[in-house]
Order: C-alpha cells, then sequence, then structure tokens
C-alpha cells in the first residue's frame, strides 16, 4: 500500500466514525427535544391540578361571586356567562361557515374559491385582541354599551376559519361516489348536499365545532373590550323577574344578551390581577375548570375525527 | 275539470323549477353569498381600523412611528409614540422566533422521520395540547411558577453580558426584578406557546417530501442524519420558512399570557431583564380605560399596525407554504 493510500484509509475511517457520531448525536437530540417540549405542558397541566383542586367544591359551581374580603361563593355568573357566549358565538358561526365551506369544498378554483381560502386564513391568523377592536367599532360604538351580544359576535368570528376549514375537509372526504349516486338517481345538487352528502359528513364536521368551541371559550383578548366583564350576571334573576313582568321569552333573551357578561377566561384573569389570596385561589380553580374542559373537548374530537378518517380511508 | 286543473298546477311548478333549475340557483346563490360575507368580514376589520383610527393619523402622522425608545405616550397631554410597544412586540417574538425554530424543527423531525410508530399519534397530540392550553392559563402558571422558578435565575444568569459591547450589551442591562417579569419572560414564554404551530407544520411538510429524495440520499450512502440535514431541510425549506413566519404571526399578536408575565412598565431602555409592554398588552390594558377620543384612535392604529404586520407575514407564509405544495407532485403526498 502507498503511503497515499494509507492516509485515505486512515482518514476515511475517521471520517465515517466522525459521521457515525454526528448522525447518532443529532438523532438523538431531537427526541431529546420532543421530551422537552413536553415538560411545560405536564408541568402545567400538574400544577393547575395541584393549586386548582383543592378550591373546586359544589358551592364553586353553584354560587354567585362574594364580595371581597367574604371567603367561599363561586363562579356560576361566570361559567352561565361561558355557556350564553357559546351559544351566541356558535349561533353566528356555524350556518354561515358550514355554507361558506360548502362552497369552498365544491369550488376551489374559482376566483371566489380562491378569495374564500385565502381571507379564511387571514382571519386565522388576525390577532384575536384585533378581533375585539372591531367588534368594538362595529357593535359596543354604536349601541353606546358593552354587551354579551358583542362577545358572541368577537368569538364567532374567532371560530369562523375552523369551522370553515374542518367542514370543508370533512366534505371532502365523503366518496365521490355517493354524491354521483345521488345526482344520478336525478336529486338537484341542493338536495344532495343537504341530505347526502351533509349527512355523511355531520359527525367530523360536529367535532370541528367542538374544537372551534374549545378554542373560543379559552380566549380572552376578544371580549376585554366586547363582553367587559360581570360579576353580577345572573341568569336565574334575570328570568325570574321577566316571569314577575309577564315578559316575553324574547325580550328575557334580549336583557341577558344585552348586558356585560363575563366568562370563565375573562374572571380568570380579573381574579388573578388581584391582590386577594381567596381571588387568586379561585383564579386556579377557574384555570382547573377551563383547562379540563377545553382539554377534554379536543381529545374527544380528535379521537373522533382520528376514527372517521381511518374508516373512510379503508 | 279536474284534468286540467292537475296540469295548470305541474306547470306551474315546473315552470318555477325550471327557472331555479330544481332549488339549484337559490342555493348556490346562498352558497356563494356566505362564501362572499367571509370576504367581508376580512375588509371590514382593515376598513373599521383603517376609518376609527382616521384622526389619530391625521393629528399624529408618522410621529406615530418614531423608532426612539425614549418615546413619550401620555394620554393626559395627548402625545401619542408607539415605538416602545413596537419594539417590546418584535423583541419578545424574535426572542420567541429564535429559541423555538431549532426546538419545533428538531420535533418536527422526530415526529416525522424517526417516532416509533406506535408513539407518533399521542406525540403529535400532547405537542398539539400545548396550542390547546388557554393563554390566561399559561399567563397565571407564568405569574406563581414560570417567573419565580425559570425566569429569574435566567435573568441573573443573563446579567453579566451586559458588558457585550454596544446593542447586544444594552439588550442585558440589568438587574432583572424580583420576582422575574420582564421582556425576556414574555418571550420565553411565547416560545412554549408557538412550538405546537411551527412544529405541526414543518411536519405536515417534512411528511409531503416524496419518498424518492429519501431513498435517493440513502442509496447514495448518507447516514439517516444526512439524508435530513442535506436531503429533507433544504427541499421543504421554504414550506419550514412559512411554518416560522406563522408561529411569528402567532407570537406578534398573543396578549393574555404576555401581559401577565411582562411587568407593563415603560421604561427608556431596550434591555430584555427590564418590564414593558407589547402593542397587544397595552390594548388589553388601556383600552378600556381611554381618556380622550385621540387616546382610543391611538390605540387603534396600534390595532391596525399589529393587523397590517399579521396579514403581511401570513401573505408570505400561504405563499411559501403553497410553493412546496406545488412543487410536490399529487400523487407522493396523501
Amino acid at each position: 500500500m502507498t503511503r497515499f493510500q494509507q492516509l485515505i484509509a486512515k482518514n476515511g475511517a475517521r471520517h465515517r466514525r466522525h459521521r457515525r457520531i454526528v448522525n447518532g448525536v443529532m438523532l438523538s437530540l431531537t427526541g431529546l427535544l420532543t421530551l422537552m417540549a413536553l415538560v411545560p405542558l405536564f408541568w402545567i397541566i400538574g400544577y393547575v391540578i395541584y393549586r386548582g383542586a383543592p378550591v373546586l367544591n359544589l358551592n364553586f359551581f353553584t354560587q354567585l361571586a362574594r364580595p371581597i374580603g367574604m371567603r367561599g361563593g363561586g363562579v356560576l355568573f361566570a361559567i352561565e356567562g361561558t355557556a350564553v357566549l357559546a351559544i351566541l358565538a356558535c349561533l353566528f358561526a356555524i350556518p354561515p361557515g358550514v355554507l361558506a365551506a360548502f362552497y369552498a369544498a365544491r369550488n376551489p378554483n374559482t376566483p371566489l374559491g380562491i378569495a374564500l381560502r385565502f381571507s379564511t386564513d387571514v382571519l386565522a391568523g388576525v390577532p384575536s385582541i384585533v378581533m375585539g377592536l372591531f367588534i368594538y367599532g362595529l357593535v359596543v360604538v354604536p349601541m353606546k354599551h358593552f354587551s354579551g351580544f358583542a362577545g358572541g359576535l368577537a368569538l364567532s368570528i374567532l371560530m369562523l376559519p375552523t369551522i370553515i376549514r374542518t367542514t370543508e375537509e370533512m366534505l371532502k372526504l365523503v366518496p365521490h361516489t355517493l354524491r354521483e349516486g345521488s345526482l344520478g338517481l336525478g336529486a338537484p345538487e341542493w338536495k344532495t348536499n343537504l341530505s347526502v352528502v351533509f349527512p355523511a359528513a355531520l359527525d367530523g364536521i360536529i367535532t370541528g365545532f367542538l374544537l372551534a368551541i374549545a378554542r373560543a371559550t379559552g380566549e380572552t383578548a376578544p371580549l376585554l373590550f366586547t363582553a367587559l366583564g360581570n360579576e353580577r350576571f345572573d341568569i336565574g334573576a334575570i328570568i325570574q323577574s321577566g316571569i314577575q313582568a309577564h315578559q316575553s321569552i324574547f325580550a328575557v333573551i334580549g336583557r341577558i344578551i344585552n348586558q356585560p357578561i363575563d366568562s370563565l377566561p375573562l374572571t380568570l384573569w380579573t381574579y388573578a390581577m388581584q391582590p386577594y389570596q381567596e381571588r387568586i385561589d379561585q383564579s386556579w380553580g377557574v384555570a382547573l375548570v377551563l383547562m379540563i374542559f377545553v382539554l377534554l373537548i379536543e381529545i374527544v374530537a380528535r379521537m373522533w375525527i382520528e376514527a372517521r378518517k381511518r374508516a373512510l380511508q379503508g | 275539470m279536474k284534468n286540467t286543473s292537475v296540469l295548470k298546477r305541474n306547470t306551474w311548478r315546473e315552470r318555477l323549477n325550471r327557472s331555479t333549475r330544481h332549488g339549484d340557483i337559490p342555493w348556490s346563490l346562498l352558497v356563494g353569498a356566505m362564501a362572499i360575507l367571509v370576504l367581508v368580514v376580512v375588509l371590514a376589520i382593515a376598513w373599521m381600523l383603517w376609518t376609527e383610527s382616521a384622526d389619530a393619523r391625521a393629528k399624529i402622522g408618522w410621529d406615530f412611528f418614531r423608532p426612539t425608545l425614549d418615546a413619550t405616550w401620555n394620554p393626559a397631554k395627548d402625545i401619542y409614540q408607539a415605538w416602545p410597544f413596537i419594539y417590546g412586540t418584535l423583541i419578545t417574538s424574535l426572542v420567541a422566533i429564535i429559541l423555538a425554530v431549532p426546538i419545533s424543527i428538531g420535533i418536527a423531525v422526530f415526529l416525522a422521520e424517526l417516532c416509533p410508530e406506535r408513539l407518533r399519534l399521542p406525540l403529535n397530540w400532547m405537542i398539539e395540547m400545548l396550542a390547546a392550553i388557554p393563554s390566561v392559563v399559561y399567563g397565571l402558571w407564568g405569574i406563581f411558577v414560570f417567573l419565580p422558578v425559570v425566569v429569574a435565575p435566567i435573568g441573573k444568569f443573563l446579567a453579566p453580558l451586559s458588558s457585550l459591547p454596544s446593542f447586544a450589551g444594552t439588550l442585558f442591562t440589568g438587574p432583572i426584578s424580583e420576582d422575574g417579569t420582564s421582556r425576556l419572560a414574555a418571550g420565553l414564554i411565547l416560545t412554549i406557546m408557538i412550538i405546537p404551530t411551527i412544529t405541526a407544520i414543518s411536519r405536515d411538510v417534512l411528511l409531503a417530501i416524496p419518498d424518492t429524495q429519501r431513498e435517493a440520499a440513502m442509496g447514495l450512502g448518507s447516514t439517516r442524519w444526512e439524508m435530513i440535514w442535506q436531503v429533507l431541510l433544504p427541499y421543504g425549506l421554504s414550506g419550514i420558512l412559512g411554518a416560522i413566519i406563522l408561529g411569528l404571526g402567532r407570537a406578534l399578536g398573543e396578549t393574555m399570557a404576555v401581559t401577565m408575565v411582562m411587568g407593563n412598565a415603560n421604561e427608556a431602555t431596550g434591555s430584555l431583564l427590564k418590564a414593558g409592554y407589547t402593542m397587544a398588552s397595552l390594548l388589553a390594558l388601556q383600552f378600556k380605560e381611554a381618556v380622550t377620543p385621540l387616546h382610543t384612535d391611538a390605540m387603534i392604529e396600534l390595532g391596525l399596525t399589529l393587523f397590517a404586520i399579521t396579514l403581511i407575514l401570513n401573505l408570505l407564509a400561504r405563499f411559501l407554504v403553497w410553493q412546496v405544495a406545488r412543487r410536490t407532485p399529487q400523487e407522493a403526498r396523501a
């Protein structure tokens, strides 16, 4: 062997070892990073349970807020408010969202279809606090007061992109043969869509709604200057006084959504910023309730979607 | 006669059916109208922010954006210079991006290329759970756990870097406050919050790369890491850039968690270890308590700025992701 060949052989071996080591180090590093990212997840979940669980009791869910300084009391007002806001947001977001998704699924390449997909992307990227500003200008300023109506509208715009995207995706998963069969039997397009394609995709679409609701209920920023927050919000009292005054159901609903309203994340934020220990303890309780609610929906919805995809793709 | 009346009704119905193509025309109009509505919402947001901030734009002019940290934001005197807030948003997002990008790409590589099949789904879910935790819960955890346990020690550790020359030194002018509230804290908590965004999209980009690329690289004798580093990442580069930009967009607009850990004080310093505001946190804290009409308008202009930045970033990101999708042959995806 010449000296040159020896050199090649030696360096080649060293080079190979170097490559092997780099390979091993970098590949295990990626695994390590994945583990590292899970640390905050379990840390947050664990700590919120640790601080929040002792606060939760029946009163927490069934009573209104007590004045500062008094122990006890609950966050019923925030739970009611969250429910009202979520219902309003669904009412405003689901019908247009689903119909727009029908358009997007059928016409992906028309100018309007491209514009629709583009604006869905933009909406998904708009900071949620900017949504709050928008609804403040659109609703709160003309009405001259903060209201649950404005809060629901703000959340609905937030939900819109999620609903459109998941619905579109689910509609596209419905096998073509199904719609062709319906059209071939002479059903018009709209009937095919509403009574064949839509039911076939329905459970997937509902999981999309669930995901959107979960995200929206966790949001605070768009509610800061639309729903504002209202510790004295009490649906029971409104309904009772409505019945006593023989008001119609619409008048009662109007009164419910026409005043400032609280929600769980909003309460969490106001309580956490107050220098009173009981309030801070309660904010941990709220955090736990909120987190369980959101994560539970997220997990159930994802399992559902996964099962569905598997069933459809065979 | 009985017969003709039946015939008449049929023709009336038939005419309606024919003129609406059995209801398809109303249906397509309805569906199209809803598609247009979504478009209108986006335009309305832009229009609303533009018109509502008209006063501020007219009265303050470009002074609003003058890049000086020694700026005044004084509602009592109606003087508004927004640079400290813009700077706060940019610097915290920058910290988050610098830290989150390598971590997220590492995770994406692991999930797409290396992860055992059985672990893939649960790991994917857990990473995405990080995005599902509400921002206020991050904030609460941030105040009581993250600040004292993680941020304050890191801040103390970084403080000696203030002796670095020029700009780098001013970034670390300490000391960090006792409780740890600082721009650094906001940057670190944003890092955790944007990891799922960047990871999920980068992972999808990697999964979309055709297997022929992998086979070719392995066939030429590269190690797995060399395949990832020299073939897959360059191939998916523009898609991954898109993911990074979307993550940046999320960091820029994040409000609650940042507001809760940032300390919200206005000091004329660019230091990471000092408290500050971001655009979003200023809106969250001051908008409701606006003192004068111009104060409100100035904050809406801040919202407009935020909207414009995220809009441009989204355009850029979509363009990059779209480029990858276009280059990838249809049958190789799935």
